[in-house]
Order: structure tokens, then C-alpha cells, then sequence
């Protein structure tokens, strides 16, 4: 065959290459120029070399708001994953009881962040909300704007109630991909019902279940709205995330360059650790 | 040791998927079911294995009612079309599985493992996982996982149809050897007419549901109690035509082709079954009759020639031995041999046949 050279079909790609420039590449650019330099007014710039990143990775703020990120992502994923497999394994397989409880778990999914937090910061109101004036009635001391852990419990169930209908949906998928006949063997095997859900059920869930665990990695990773709103970081810095912390940084304090070297550490964490997880679950898919 | 069904209906909502029927599989047989897809075979399966209770009717095992005990009790084993293993066990833990569940000794596992790996051509797999084997070693897991087990019982419901042709051939021939020196009641389902005559044992023809006609697999195929068994029971699908008889001359109703009979009948009006063997190009048995046609469609396998061609208003198909070249469109002469024909009369029972 004769290859036919025309070298004009170049000019199709620079539709693609200019958006991609300015979604993507130009803000990161940005992002990395302030990270290597000191920032005065009018645009007057200083080069400092990667001070800025030695800072950032040495300071205990980071490592303290790094360190309460990772605790919440656990912890939410410890939750959010089990909970959300045993809810799809209850939901019905069909009947008039199918859509119900799909359009119930999707309507979480629905709404906008911020009324997220806005919703729960008043719901969870020590004196006026709902469940913050039923947990005092019933005698618990319960304060999330000025308990750390209360801060904390509110925010992780407040996450917990926003996105395990995620997993929910996901695995639900899942599940109904299986067909009856496996259930049948199993059945005939005298399999129990644990036996069923660790050998059959389980396996074939295996693909959604990464793909739910990688989305709600990045998500709880990169969370910022509903914490903002509910408890705005506090009390003190005991919910502040790396996302509120970062922004505390770059616009509140107006330390550009920290914070874009802090962006890109950030970033980086996200990539690595996805990469890593992806690959450890593709090696996994190629052994079996 | 039997299986008895004794007028067992099956109802989802007001659709009615078994009709009352009552079969009685006896021990060391291989049953088939046979019927096309919606016929019924899967449902009469799993009410013989108690996945599925019956509407109404009973179950009877060895003398036993069991009708609405559960499947874990009842030591009977399936396999499906689709290749039903376990995804994360090797091939090994897969076979072994049934057994390891009700508590086996792990010697004895190795050895029935051993054994019936052997007997499926398993044994270089069997530290493979089901997802790395072909479609014919992952259904053979499947089949030696229902054989471990010694069962009473042993459904295979389509166990071929999602193999490609070579594969299906293979594992047809070798099935009917697997269950021979087993004490079991093996029931085979199947779509394909020629799947039932290459298994041999006994057939139950189905339509919608109703088990039609259950006798020895060749009684079915030869001696169709009615026209429906015989329809069910032809691939490529019979010929049918309605005639008159009077004397020792038949006639077909709608064309002037006329033969002589011996068959000990009434004079009067009767449908007749022709198999599309005996339609060939060539003269075939003692009383060959001509008919001429119209080709319609005509497809070579190369041992066979199927030719599907219209006389007058009525569409035939035949199909004969060897390579025969027809053009669509083509004028040809056919011969029917008039010995094979199956007589039905206007209840569609055979009266006789030949």
C-alpha cells in the first residue's frame, strides 16, 4: 500500500492543542512559574529556586493538614465501601421497589456541594438543627463548632451521607452484571450465603469496586466545598483539609508561592497514588 | 433409583410456563429435553433439581416425595450454557469445590479431583484459573465439577450451545461415555434435533411448554405420536402436505403427484410428514415418486446439499447427499421416497408410517 504523505492534516490537531493549552496546560504553567518564584506587587518577580518546596515539604502545617487528609480518606473509604456493597446487596433485583430505591440513592448525588454543607451545618446546629439539638437532648455533649471530634464526626458523616450512593450505584451495577446461573451453581454447591458473596459475588464486582474506590479517593482527596461551608476548617485547623488549607494559604495569607508549590505537592500525592493503585489492581486483573 | 414428576404445573402470574405433566426418568438413563427456546426445558430442570417449586404436581425421587426440598439436599449437580465457574479458584478448587463444602477428606479430594480431571482432559489445567482456559476446557471445569460429585441427578441444560462447532462436536461425542458406568439419571436439554439422536438414551419432545411425546430417543424420531413431535423433532423442519387416499392410490391435494400406498388405512383426507432426507436429487427406496420445483435458496456444506425450492403453492425442502449444484431459480426434478412418509390423520396422530 502507498502511504499517501500530507502533512496539512497537522492543522486538524490545532484545534485540540489549543484548548487543551488553555484548559490545562497554561494554568499549570502558571501554577509552576509561581512555584519557583518570590511575588512582590505589580507584577515584579524574584527567582527562588525550589525554596519554596523545601519550605512547604518541611513545615509541620503541611505535614499536619497532609497527615488529616489521609485520616479522613481512610476513613471515609473504610466506611463508604463496605456500607455502600451492603446496601446494593439488599436493594431489590426487581419489581416497582428498583426505581424507588435507585432515584432514593441518587438524590444525594444531586445536589450542589455547597448546599451539602449548608444543610448539614444547620442540621447538625447544637441549639436549632436537628440533629445537633437531638443529640444534646439525649445528653450528649455535642458542640461540631467547637469540638474537634464533633467537628470531625459531622463532617465524616456528612461526606458519608453525600457519596456512599456512589458506591451504592456502582456496585448495584455490579451485581446485576452476574448472571442467575452462578447463583444457581452456588446454590447446588450448598455454597452459604458468605461463600457466595467472597467467590462469586465479590470477583465479579472487582472492576466497578476500583473504579468506586479511585473515585472516591480523588474526591475525599480533593475535598473542599462541604468542609468549608460546615465547619470552614475549624474548630482551629482540625478539619482543615489540604484543599482549605491551600486556599487559607494562597488567598488568605497571599503566600503565592508556597501555595503553588503546595499545589503541585498536592497534585503530585494525587497522581502517585492513583497510579499506584490502578497498577496494583490492573497486575492483579493480568494474574488471574 | 427414579425421578418421577407427577402432573406438575408451573405458573408465573396468569402465564402458564409448564403445563400438568407427568414423566418418569428412570435410573442410568440419559434423558433429553428437546424443544426450541420458550419450550420450557430450563423450567422442567430446575423443578427437577428444586431451584423452582412446582404450582402444583409432585416430585417424587426414589420413592421419596420430594417435592419443595431444598437443592443442598437433594445431591444433584447442573451445568449451564453459559461456563458457570468460580472466577478467582483455579480449575483445581473449582472441581474440588462441591466436595470440599459438605467436608471430604482432602486425600479423597485430591483423588475424585485426579480422577475426573483425567476423565475431561483437565489434568495439565488444573492450576489454571477459568478466565485463561478456552470456552471447551472452562465448560469441561463445569462438567467435572457436576461429575465429582457422584450425584443422583445431573441437569446439563444447553451445556453446548456457547461452544463453537469443533469444540461441540468433540464434547458431544464423548458426553454420552461419561455418564455410562454412573449410577445416575442424567437429563440433557437441547435445542437441536441432531443433539438428541447423537446422545441416544431417551427423548422428551416440548412446545410451550407441554411435554408433547417421551419414549426411546429413536422410537420419538421414527414414530412420532402426532404431527407436533414430529415437527419439533426435524432439523431442517419437516415437509408438510395435506392428501387423499383412496385404495392404494394417494394424491396430493394442491398438485396432480400421485403414488401408491400400502399403508393399512382409511381412504379420506390426511396430512403427511416428510423428512427433508427423503427429498433428495437422486431416487432413493422401493417407491420413488417425481415432484418438480422451483429453487429458492440452495446451500452446499459440501457432504450435503440443502435445496429449498416451491411446487406449485406449496415451499419443500430437501436435502440430499454429495454436492448438488443448483441455480436459484432453476427448474429441477426431486424424487420423494414415499416409504418414509409419516400419515397423520386430522387430529395430526400418526396412523402409520411408510
Amino acid at each position: 500500500m502507498n502511504k499517501t504523505i500530507n502533512q496539512k492534516a497537522w492543522y486538524f490537531v490545532i484545534p485540540v492543542f489549543v484548548l487543551v493549552a488553555f484548559n490545562a496546560a497554561i494554568p499549570l504553567m502558571t501554577v509552576v512559574n509561581y512555584s519557583f518564584q518570590e511575588t512582590f506587587g505589580n507584577n515584579v518577580f524574584a527567582w527562588e529556586g525550589t525554596r519554596w518546596f523545601k519550605q512547604i515539604l518541611l513545615s509541620e502545617r503541611f505535614h499536619a493538614s497532609l497527615g488529616r487528609q489521609f485520616a479522613f480518606t481512610f476513613i471515609i473509604l473504610l466506611i463508604q465501601i463496605p456500607l455502600g456493597i451492603a446496601i446494593a446487596l439488599t436493594m431489590p433485583k426487581k419489581g416497582w421497589g428498583v426505581p424507588v430505591c435507585l432515584i432514593l440513592m441518587s438524590m444525594p448525588l444531586l445536589i450542589p456541594w455547597n448546599v451539602v454543607g449548608a444543610m448539614w451545618n444547620i442540621f447538625a446546629l447544637p441549639d436549632i438543627g436537628f440533629l445537633g439539638h437531638s443529640l444534646n437532648a439525649m445528653g450528649f455533649d455535642y458542640n461540631f463548632t467547637q469540638q474537634p471530634g464533633d467537628a470531625w464526626f459531622t463532617t465524616i458523616l456528612m461526606d458519608v451521607w453525600h457519596w456512599t450512593s456512589l458506591v451504592v450505584l456502582l456496585s448495584y451495577a455490579g451485581l446485576n452484571s452476574i448472571q442467575p446461573a452462578y447463583y444457581q451453581a452456588a446454590e447446588i454447591d450448598g455454597a452459604s450465603r458468605w461463600a457466595t458473596f467472597r467467590y462469586i459475588e465479590l470477583p465479579k464486582m472487582k472492576k466497578v469496586l476500583t473504579l468506586a474506590i479511585l473515585l472516591r479517593f480523588m474526591d475525599s482527596f480533593m475535598i473542599y466545598t462541604e468542609p468549608f461551608v460546615l465547619t470552614g476548617g475549624g474548630p482551629g485547623n482540625t478539619t482543615a483539609f489540604l484543599s482549605i488549607d491551600l486556599v487559607k494559604m494562597a488567598l488568605g495569607q497571599f503566600d503565592l508561592g508556597p501555595a503553588a508549590a503546595m499545589s503541585l505537592i498536592y497534585f503530585f500525592i494525587v497522581l502517585l497514588v492513583c497510579w499506584v493503585f490502578y497498577n496494583l489492581m490492573m497486575k492483579n486483573e493480568a494474574q488471574s | 433409583m427414579s425421578l418421577e414428576l407427577k402432573n406438575v404445573e408451573k405458573k408465573v402470574g396468569i402465564d402458564t410456563h409448564i403445563y400438568p405433566t407427568s414423566l418418569k426418568l428412570e435410573k442410568n438413563t440419559i434423558n433429553v429435553l428437546l424443544g426450541s427456546t420458550l419450550a420450557g426445558k430450563t423450567t422442567l430442570m430446575q423443578i427437577m433439581a428444586g431451584l423452582d417449586k412446582p404450582t402444583t404436581g409432585e416430585i417424587w425421587f426414589n420413592g421419596e416425595n420430594v417435592t419443595g426440598m431444598k437443592v443442598q439436599k437433594r445431591n444433584c449437580s447442573m451445568v449451564y450454557q453459559q461456563f458457570i465457574n468460580y472466577p478467582n479458584y483455579t480449575v483445581y478448587e473449582n472441581i474440588a469445590s462441591p466436595l470440599a463444602i459438605t467436608g471430604v477428606k482432602t486425600d479423597e479430594i485430591k483423588e475424585r479431583v485426579g480422577k475426573v480431571a483425567e476423565l475431561l482432559k483437565l489434568s495439565a489445567m488444573l492450576n489454571k484459573k477459568p478466565d485463561e482456559l478456552s470456552g471447551g476446557q472452562q465448560q469441561r471445569t463445569a462438567l467435572a465439577r457436576a461429575l465429582v460429585k457422584d450425584s443422583d441427578l445431573i441437569l446439563l441444560d444447553e451445556p453446548l450451545a456457547n461452544l463453537d462447532f469443533k469444540l461441540r462436536e468433540e464434547l458431544r461425542e464423548e458426553l454420552p461415555k461419561l455418564f455410562e458406568d454412573r449410577d445416575c439419571i442424567v437429563v440433557y436439554a437441547t435445542t437441536e434435533p441432531s443433539d438428541a439422536l447423537m446422545i441416544g438414551g431417551n427423548t422428551a419432545t416440548l412446545l410451550e411448554g407441554k411435554v408433547i411425546q417421551y419414549g426411546k430417543t429413536l422410537e420419538v424420531y421414527n414414530r412420532p405420536e402426532n404431527l407436533i413431535s414430529a415437527k419439533v423433532f426435524s432439523d431442517p423442519p419437516m415437509n408438510i402436505a395435506e392428501i387423499t387416499k383412496s385404495g392404494d392410490n394417494c394424491k396430493f391435494t394442491n398438485n396432480d403427484i400421485q403414488w401408491k400406498s400400502s399403508a393399512k388405512i382409511k381412504d379420506g383426507t390426511y396430512k403427511i410428514g416428510i423428512r427433508p432426507h427423503n427429498i433428495t436429487t437422486y431416487k432413493e427406496g422401493n417407491n420413488p415418486v417425481e415432484i418438480n420445483g422451483k429453487v429458492q435458496i440452495s446451500e452446499l456444506s459440501g457432504s450435503e446439499s440443502l435445496i429449498h425450492f416451491t411446487n406449485g403453492s406449496l415451499n419443500w425442502v430437501s436435502l440430499s447427499n454429495g454436492t448438488q449444484q443448483k441455480n436459484v431459480g432453476e427448474n429441477t426434478k426431486l424424487y420423494m421416497n414415499t416409504d418414509e412418509f409419516l400419515y397423520f390423520d386430522q387430529n395430526n396422530r400418526l396412523v402409520n408410517n411408510g
